[in-house]
């Protein structure tokens, strides 16, 4: 279910870091506590975002809303934006049926591989939901 | 689970957790939201039939040679034209005009009214009551007496005939009989919370499960679901149907929440009346009207309403409309403003966006 060699928040995303890559998305346990989503939203502050901002770790990159919720994403890794799936704006529901593959939310070219040592392990993810429940 | 440990739960609270139903904190009550998906779970009472555990409802039972009397002076609604068998909506308010709850009263004989009302309320509501009782009347909270379940959709008859020997045919909308259902006692009303055809059937706690199972057997063939409390809301929301601590509550009168038709002014003495008789002659300054988004978004709960740019209501409900497709919701506008078509913006997260006044209800079952 979740893959070993994604890095995940207690807010619920993932990040699968290729190279200096980051592919970033929220984890089947926050698509299933929201239910049916309808909404991706990507915004940085008030703005779009786009390829090429830089984005903070911890700061919202846009906020994910289903029918009963809306919930913000946190950027797991700071960096320079490079791709933004924009499938989802017609597909949402993607989100709930492939949130750890097909349904990625954004591309990050990591500026400070370190921060991933905030991040959790698969392991350590599931045992923070498993208490969480 | 120290978290959950002070929530209440109903007699299907195992039933549900093997379903693996997403479990939420619901006024108190550890209830299902969802089983697999919210908006399957709308489309199947719109379409077929869908069953839901709705045991967390209170009941309270007015007795006694005066149980109308005590009925009536502590709700809007006529409780004396009510026939044994009959139910109707009402509200339960305060001195002042606002809401303490809102309820369905169903008569089950001269000496005898038997009122649903809302989970979170019902200590309210029964302390509420019992103040108020001066009559030769016994008000008692039963609530531990009765599990409930409602079956909604156009097969809800079909699924709960197989069921029961009462004549559901004979059984018309807002009208209840007491039957049995697969072998136990049940109280059997026409009534929902959804905008469909449906039964709300009031069970012993001890049959709850078995039930559950044997509704769930019956309805099968017609691709019955189990559905959570999100379901109910939309679907509620979808035929307008009023919510407490939303459209509805201790600050809101029926006047203003578009309720004129459960207050009956002309029956004689009862709690709310002086306030609502001169809020009438004064008239209201706002009152609750339906919206439609027109921008990209969803207008929630809470969320301010602009008025040609300025704040003048909030939303009371709001949620993407499963069976429509599109995006609805309820809010409060001064008076002046509360007509169909008027333009409104929903303020979403800082961002003003463009919706319009519609008519309601959203929904309306073909007949």
């Amino acid at each position: 279910m979740y893959p070993e060699e994604y890095r995940y928040t207690k807010e619920h995303e993932w990040v699968h870091v290729e190279g200096d890559t980051g592919t970033v998305g929220i984890t089947d346990h926050a698509q299933h506590e929201l239910g049916d989503i309808v909404y991706v939203d990507f915004k940085y502050g008030r703005e779009t975002l786009k390829p090429g901002q830089h984005v903070d770790q911890g700061k919202t990159i846009g906020s994910v809303e289903s029918v009963k919720a809306v919930s913000d994403i946190y950027c797991p890794v700071s960096g320079h934006v490079v791709d933004l799936n924009h499938t989802l704006a017609d597909a949402p529901e993607k989100l709930n049926e492939d949130p750890h593959g097909e349904a990625w939310l954004v591309k990050i070219r990591l500026s400070n591989p370190g921060e991933l040592t905030n991040l959790l392990s698969a392991a350590e993810y599931q045992t923070y939901i498993g208490a969480e429940k | 689970m120290p978290a959950t440990a002070a929530l209440k739960a109903t007699c299907l609270n195992a039933v549900h957790r093997s379903l693996n139903a997403r479990m939420v904190d619901f006024g108190g009550w550890d209830m299902p939201v969802q089983y697999t998906s919210l908006v399957e779970e709308h489309l199947a009472v719109r379409r077929s039939v869908g069953a839901f555990d709705v045991s967390h409802m209170g009941e309270i039972d007015i007795t006694g040679p005066e149980a109308l009397q005590l009925t009536d002076y502590v709700t809007t609604n006529a409780a004396g034209r009510l026939k044994t068998g009959q139910i109707h909506y009402s509200g339960l308010l305060y001195e002042h005009g606002g809401f303490v709850d809102d309820v369905l009263v169903h008569k089950v004989a001269d000496d005898h009214y038997f009122l649903c009302v809302n989970a979170s309320n019902q200590e309210k509501d029964f302390e509420h009551i019992r103040a108020y009782n001066t009559f030769d009347a016994q008000v008692r909270l039963s609530s531990d007496d009765y599990a409930q379940i409602a079956i909604q959709g156009p097969n809800a008859r079909a699924t709960l005939q197989k069921l029961t020997a009462a004549d559901l045919p004979a059984i018309r909308y807002y009208w209840f009989t007491d039957s049995s259902v697969a072998g136990a006692p049940a109280r059997i009303a026409h009534t929902g919370y959804t905008g469909e055809q449906g039964y709300e059937i009031y069970i012993a706690p001890a049959e709850a499960p078995r039930l559950w199972q044997e509704i769930l057997d019956a309805g099968q063939e017609f691709g019955i679901k189990p559905c959570g409390l999100g379901a109910r809301n939309t679907l509620r929301l979808e035929a307008k149907m009023a919510l407490y601590g939303h459209e509805i509550h201790a600050s809101i009168t029926p006047w203003e929440a578009d309720l004129a038709w459960i207050v009956k002014l002309d029956k004689g003495d009862f709690v709310g009346r002086d306030a609502l008789g001169k809020q009438k002659e004064q008239g209201i300054r706002r009152k609750l009207i339906g919206f439609e988004m027109c921008g990209r978004g969803i207008g929630r709960d809470g969320y301010e309403v602009l008025v040609d740019g300025a704040p003048a209501g909030w939303v009371t409900s709001g949620s993407p409309a499963p069976a429509l497709n599109k995006n609805i919701g309820l809010c409060y506008l001064p008076v002046a403003e509360s007509h169909v078509g008027r333009a409104i913006e929903v303020v979403i997260r800082s961002q003003p966006v463009a919706a319009v006044t519609v008519e309601t209800p959203f929904y309306k079952r073909a007949k």
